[in-house]
């Protein structure tokens, strides 16, 4: 399905739709006001966007730095090609740990590389620890945005939801409530658990240590209570030195949702005694894209969601429109590079703003990157109707002669069609708004009437 | 060429010569006041953007050579519109992979109220007793950086505003959202069509709801969507270009 397919049925809703446009405009609003509290706030975003450029430039050796102090460290590295790869080496490990249930909290990265259905059909139960996570996975869904996974559903949702698989009350919609009954049902869950599967925020070369950024403590949860802590990682997740470190967290949680820091930052180094740690480094795409010089920069991306937010389509399409793994406009330009047909339409999906550009605080060129991606899908999947427009029209343009014709057809054109042909369901522009009214000469002519003849 | 009488190139976007012929003449009008030495080249067609947005830039280049042919003759080039300006400028040194352009594309050409208040130097004087709604066109605002985004956190500055600061009457309409895009787009606007009636909608209502009684923008495209909108549903909104309230001030 198109976005644009995808979208018009997320606009029927027309309720529904204002109050995700308006929810999600408030967090771009507090956004704004966390990072106005900052004073340098755009030489922290430059800083950030060069700590990148440099990581990108020497991921190869940064990479294996990186390797080789978290093994010193004691923890047990592993090198995934793709999602197969990541789910298998997961897959094994729990294998040999006899797992049949395993906590998650929020990775995206494993969201991309499909694990929970893969860990499913091996018969192994993911309990998703983060609430948000959580409500979709009781739905069925996968998240509709990166940092807020059930930012499409409302409290009374929720509330019926909850009803249903934890026998809360029925009709009471009390987030205070509601949360204490998830909390309870997931710490039952913690318990149990032998091993614990997290993501990874940022890796530190120097120290071959990971952070993990929650705010729930959910990561915390469930990796201080089981015997194996699997960290899931894509590469481009590395920075050099743990003083950069500070930069990055700044950036996020104010860039995500307006606050100041994530309520934690968790910073794992080595396995206690008696326990593991296995880190899974994932390419999947990852170094194809770094090849892609007009859009290896996407790989800059720190995941805080602030283009979602602040994306007047995201906001008025959801999530779940996009149909990728990463929505919105950092996924409108990540997605094409995994699979350009099926995301042809993801970077047609915007006005190409620049609002994403000037949020994003890694200094992503969203909307540049957008544009090119667009010159890339008209290359690949001729479109023959459109391209032979688009010779057409550049054939004219190219022509003043074809030009002045074509204008004075298109005024005479649209000046004597009848509504009715105007206004038809093939016609989109006319079925929500009306036409300019055609004026009686272009300005060319009345230059020639009222100038020319002085000169 | 004169010394002191700059010789200005008048660029009128393809769509605004064909629908707004109006928004042209003010244009010259208002240059030609301020004692430029404007010419209209008859041999200008479109900048190309339409065709390049929609991922054909590569039919676009001998539209660029045609555009740089009738216009880098001139002191300056000056148009109605932060979009295909920005188009202009951002990308043509790079579709016509002449990089050695960059510096001239830079200095000559202008939207044109960046063109009165940067080059001109023009603070207008006058009145316009009306409420005006100013709609920040995207190309025009994060484009051509006409005034500080609201996602940026610098010190505020707006080129368009300020250049109407000592205008008599002229109040303007207090937002809610002061630079969301309208949904144009251009092909956007029929490809997602939805979408872009959506944001157009919420524009609209923004503006009806501060008051507003002349919507106006650097960018006839946006106005000619929300005014096509506004029309579907006959709720009145009279629009005019930035370029008819300015030469209206300084007649």
């Amino acid at each position: 399905m198109s976005h644009s397919k995808a979208s018009t049925d997320f606009l029927r809703n027309a309720e529904h739709a204002k109050w995700h446009d308006e929810t999600l405009w408030m967090i771009r609003e507090k956004r704004d006001l966390a990072s106005q509290k900052v004073p340098e706030w755009e030489n922290l975003r430059t800083i950030a966007s060069s700590i990148k450029e440099h990581v990108l430039s020497n991921l190869d050796h940064l990479l294996l730095e990186f390797e080789a102090n978290a093994t010193k460290n004691g923890i047990q590295v592993h090198w995934a090609k793709d999602a197969q790869e990541h789910n298998q080496i997961v897959l094994d490990i729990l294998k040999k740990q006899s797992c049949a249930q395993v906590v998650k909290s929020k990775s995206i990265l494993t969201e991309e590389c499909h694990l929970n259905p893969f860990l499913e059909k091996n018969g192994i139960e993911v309990i998703d620890t983060d609430l948000g996570e959580r409500i979709v996975q009781f739905l069925h869904q996968p998240p509709s945005h990166i940092v807020l996974p059930a930012i499409h559903l409302k409290k009374r949702d929720i509330s019926e939801l909850f009803h249903q698989k934890l026998q809360t009350e029925k009709g009471n919609e009390d987030p205070y409530y509601l949360t204490q009954a998830a909390r309870t049902h997931l710490r039952e869950k913690f318990l149990k658990a032998k091993v614990a599967i997290t993501g990874v925020n940022f890796g530190i070369a120097e120290t071959g240590e990971f952070v993990v950024c929650t705010n729930e403590g959910n990561a915390d949860m469930g990796v201080h209570l089981a015997d194996v802590h699997i960290a899931c990682m894509g590469i481009e997740k590395l920075i050099p030195r743990r003083n950069d470190l500070g930069v990055f967290l700044r950036l996020l949680a104010r860039s995500a949702t307006g606050q100041a820091i994530t309520n934690y930052t968790s910073h794992f180094r080595g396995p206690e005694k008696g326990k593991q740690i296995h880190l899974i480094l994932v390419d999947n795409g990852r170094t194809e894209q770094l090849g892609r010089e007009k859009f290896r920069n996407s790989l800059k991306c720190i995941r805080c969601g602030a283009c979602m937010n602040t994306c007047p389509i995201y906001r008025r399409s959801g999530g779940f429109s996009y149909q990728s793994t990463v929505p919105g406009p950092i996924g409108s330009i990540l997605s094409p590079g995994l699979d350009l047909k099926k995301y042809s339409s993801l970077p047609f999906a915007s006005t190409l703003c620049g609002s994403c550009t000037d949020v994003c605080p890694v200094k992503i060129n969203i909307h540049e990157q957008l544009y090119e991606w667009r010159q890339e899908i008209t290359k690949a999947n001729p479109n023959h109707a459109e391209s032979l427009s688009m010779k057409l029209a550049s054939g004219i343009f190219k022509s003043p002669l074809a030009y002045r014709i074509s204008g004075i057809l298109m005024r005479k054109l649209i000046k004597n069609l009848p509504d009715s042909l105007i206004y038809n369901p093939w016609n989109v522009w006319g079925k929500g708004r009306k036409l300019p009214e055609t004026p009686q000469e272009s300005f060319r002519n009345w230059y020639l009437n009222h100038r020319k003849n002085e000169q | 060429m004169e010394q002191s009488r700059p010789h200005v190139g008048l660029f009128i976007p393809c769509y605004v010569d064909q629908f707004y012929p109006q928004v042209g003449i003010a244009t010259l009008e208002i240059l030609e006041k301020l004692n430029c030495n404007v010419s209209y080249p008859l041999d200008q067609t479109c900048c190309g953007q339409p065709l390049a947005n929609s991922g054909y830039e590569r039919e676009t280049k001998e539209s660029c050579q045609q555009f740089l042919n009738s216009f880098l003759q001139f002191d300056y080039v000056v148009a109605p519109t932060g979009s295909c300006v920005h188009h202009i400028k951002e990308r043509y040194s790079k579709i016509l992979n002449a990089p050695e352009l960059q510096p001239s594309l830079n200095s000559k050409i202008f939207e044109l109220t960046e063109f009165l208040l940067d080059i001109l130097k023009v603070e207008l004087q006058g009145t316009f007793r009306h409420k005006v709604g100013y709609h920040a066109s995207c190309h025009a605002l994060r484009g051509l950086r006409l005034s500080k985004s609201s996602e940026v956190n610098t010190a505020p500055f707006d080129k368009v505003k300020s250049l109407f600061g000592k205008v008599e009457g002229l109040e303007w309409s207090q937002l809610q959202r002061n630079d969301e895009c309208c949904g144009f787009g251009g092909t956007f606007s029929v490809k997602e069509e939805a979408i872009s009636l959506s944001m157009g909608t919420d524009r609209l209502t923004d503006h009806y709801e501060a008051g507003t009684e002349i919507l106006t923008a650097t960018d006839m495209s946006c106005l000619m969507h929300l005014k096509g909108l506004a029309d579907k549903k006959q709720s009145t909104l009279p629009i005019m270009h930035l370029a008819e309230i300015i030469n209206q001030i300084i007649s």
